[in-house]
């Protein structure tokens, strides 16, 4: 069973998000944890979005399947998702739950951080997977126990027959992870969301599954959006890249433009802060000084102000830049660059 | 897991030893023993009773021996012979005196338990899942007032509306008729229609308790990473609740029924006398204030038994439900 590459017009995004905004109303006040995001997923492309912790970056990836618990809340903004076969486009915010339920899995999956607790420990493996099967392809029982041992192979298991059989806490990490994509990538989706799928691993599983996923999209052509704070491997996977900070993208681009020529503070500070083991002599490695503010304490203007090196006075601090062109593609927010 | 079956059910049989030595040690621990309370009762009816016909008596019951050794006789009967002893208050053998109390007994904590289940959990789970809503402030104001008001005033307020109301005295578990007889059909459905108020009575406080844990462990379990993943699935809302969070959250309501067992027997005994129930709580207290040492040593080792047998129970249903124990159970 291979699934042959899809026919599509690439120069189209799957999915466009605009504007989104996603505020948390907690006890202390609101929180905008996502503020007018825009995001391009082109078909069979890798966006990678990068950010520290507490930027929004999961958050963002969240609010696309809206699987937003309260007390958030997506207060607005459009993310159509295009239909090559039909040649339409649907507003996933506007979804009733029929058709979100069709969108959740079947046309956008998602994998998650920690396999091992994204899996329910009391429910086989081989349960969990079919059950996506099931829900997605119209497969009797057996077919779908056929298609997830077929999934397990092409993830990289051995045994796959009993595999199924086993519980999430039976597998390794790196198997977990495996097993997380087959259940996320069988019912054939055009998007894969990942969100930090390497983080909890060693780092030769790491470069595994990061191989792997490349080997799988190569197969398939879906798109993946990965969501990470590692630099290295936005720069192994994706081929676009946003930069978020305190729930905004701040910078994005091609990878080559960002991580050759990046033109925000905040990028060039994350990107000079990778140790390098090319050159010869030791220094220190800069570091970007203070922390992400609190988030009900967000500064004016542009929120990366106070940790800024290139802060102008009364321009930074009271309005947040707008978006400007630095070449096709290349798109930044700061006032170093307003024309 | 064959490992971890034998040594629970080791670990049972000391538990039952224990209970064994335990109750012995409570029938010994009053001052006096059955004599002293026989001479008391011939006294209070005026009748004397002399120092050697005092002693003759302890030496026909077997008093006057050491306490092991009455232990070991006590142990031996009941061992060989399925025998708990003399009821010197009811002069027959212990077991035949509570024997259709004890059947009585388990039938009303069964149907008790029933009840519980059958209230609670449903209950504490919408109270989970619509957290904050109406129905959870309901329940919760419910729950507490079941909690809160004792089991025996439930009891006589349930006496009370039922004879106002429908001049009906909700006592005992049978009609007049069916007291005392054989079982039959009859027998059968009159106490089917009689076990419903006491199986309410007493099972209210532990629906209540039931209810909250149900909903405190659902509250945890709805945050877990599993349950993003079966909606980021597709699944829908009620079917990804019902087999996720709510399997999950279930595990703790079994281990906590084998705990209603002795609750509703020990519970039942004040309950029990207000609404002259026939089971071995009222009869407890009787033999406990005769001190007929073998009767109240009987039901209270009975009541001890089914308290290990219970938790055993549940630990293998447990280990039926959760693989998580079973496996790691067989890798240790």
């Amino acid at each position: 069973m291979v699934t042959e590459k899809k026919n599509i017009n690439k120069s189209r995004p799957l999915l466009e998000v605009r504007d989104l905004q996603t505020y948390f109303y907690t006890a202390d006040g609101v929180v905008k944890a996502v503020d007018g995001v825009n995001l391009d997923v082109f078909p069979g492309k890798t966006l990678g979005i990068v950010g520290e912790s507490g930027c929004g970056k999961s958050i963002t990836t969240k609010s696309i399947l809206r699987l937003i618990d309260n007390p958030g809340k997506i207060l607005g903004g459009t993310m159509n998702l295009y239909d090559q076969s039909h040649d339409q486009s649907q507003d996933i915010l506007k979804l009733n739950n029929q058709e979100l339920k069709e969108v959740r899995g079947g046309r956008i999956s998602m994998i998650f951080q920690e396999p091992m607790t994204s899996f329910s420990p009391i429910h086989t493996v081989g349960n969990q997977i079919t059950e996506a099967i099931k829900l997605h392809l119209n497969h009797s029982k057996n077919e779908a126990i056929e298609l997830a041992e077929d999934w397990l192979i092409r993830v990289g298991m051995s045994n796959p027959k009993q595999r199924l059989k086993q519980y999430a806490f039976e597998l390794s990490g790196g198997q977990r992870q495996r097993a997380m994509i087959a259940m996320a990538l069988c019912t054939n989706p055009d998007i894969l969301i990942a969100d930090e799928p390497t983080t909890a691993l060693d780092v030769t599983t790491q470069a595994q599954t990061l191989d792997l996923l490349r080997e799988l999209q190569e197969k398939n052509g879906m798109s993946i959006i990965m969501i990470t704070h590692d630099l290295g491997v936005i720069a192994e996977l994706a081929d676009e890249v946003n930069v978020m900070y305190l729930g905004k993208v701040i910078e994005s681009g091609t990878i080559h433009q960002v991580f050759k020529d990046p033109k925000h503070p905040y990028t060039h500070a994350l990107l000079s802060s990778i140790p390098s083991l090319a050159t010869g002599h030791r220094e220190r490695l800069p570091i970007l000084p203070g922390t992400i503010p609190h988030p009900q304490a967000r500064p004016k203007g542009c929120p990366f102000n106070p940790r800024c090196k290139d802060f102008i006075e009364g321009t930074c601090d009271v309005e947040f830049p707008k978006q400007e062109k630095i070449e096709e593609g290349h798109l930044v927010n700061c006032h170093l660059y307003s024309k | 897991m064959i490992n971890f079956l034998i040594r629970r059910t080791v670990f049972m049989f000391v538990a039952l030893w224990a209970v064994t030595l335990i109750s012995f040690f409570i029938i010994n621990l009053p001052e006096g023993d059955y004599v002293t309370a026989y001479i008391a009762q011939l006294q209070a009816t005026g009748s004397m009773v002399d120092a050697e016909e005092a002693d003759n008596l302890r030496i026909f019951y077997g008093l006057d021996q050491p306490l092991y050794i009455q232990y070991f006789k006590w142990m031996r009967e009941m061992v060989l012979y399925q025998n708990l002893g003399f009821s010197f208050e009811y002069n027959m053998p212990v077991t035949e005196v509570i024997s259709e109390r004890l059947l009585l007994t388990m039938i009303l904590a069964i149907a008790c338990i029933i009840f519980i289940w059958a209230i609670a959990i449903p209950f504490g789970i919408i109270s989970a899942v619509k957290q904050y809503s109406v129905w959870d402030y309901l329940f919760t104001f419910l729950g507490f007032v079941g909690l809160a008001i004792p089991d025996f005033m439930i009891a006589l307020i349930a006496m009370y509306l039922f004879f106002v109301w429908f001049d009906f005295s909700p006592g005992g578990l049978f009609s007049p008729e069916y007291v005392g007889v054989p079982w039959s059909w009859g027998r059968g459905k009159d106490l089917i229609d009689h076990i419903w108020i006491p199986m309410v009575v007493l099972g209210t406080a532990g629906t209540a308790s039931l209810m909250r844990i149900t909903r405190a462990n659902l509250l945890d379990e709805l945050s877990k990473p599993y349950v993003i993943t079966a909606r980021a699935k597709g699944l829908s809302e009620w079917r990804l609740i019902m087999k996720y969070p709510v399997r999950l959250a279930l595990n703790p309501a079994i281990s906590l029924t084998a705990y209603i067992l002795p609750y509703l027997i020990s519970g039942s005994i004040i309950v029990g006398v207000v609404l002259s129930l026939p089971t071995v709580g009222p009869q407890l207290v009787k033999a406990l204030v005769a001190q007929d040492m073998f009767l109240a040593g009987g039901i209270i080792l009975l009541i001890g038994f089914m308290t290990v047998v219970g938790t055993f129970i549940s630990d293998l249903l447990l280990l039926w439900v959760d693989p998580r124990i079973r496996l790691e159970a067989g890798g240790s």
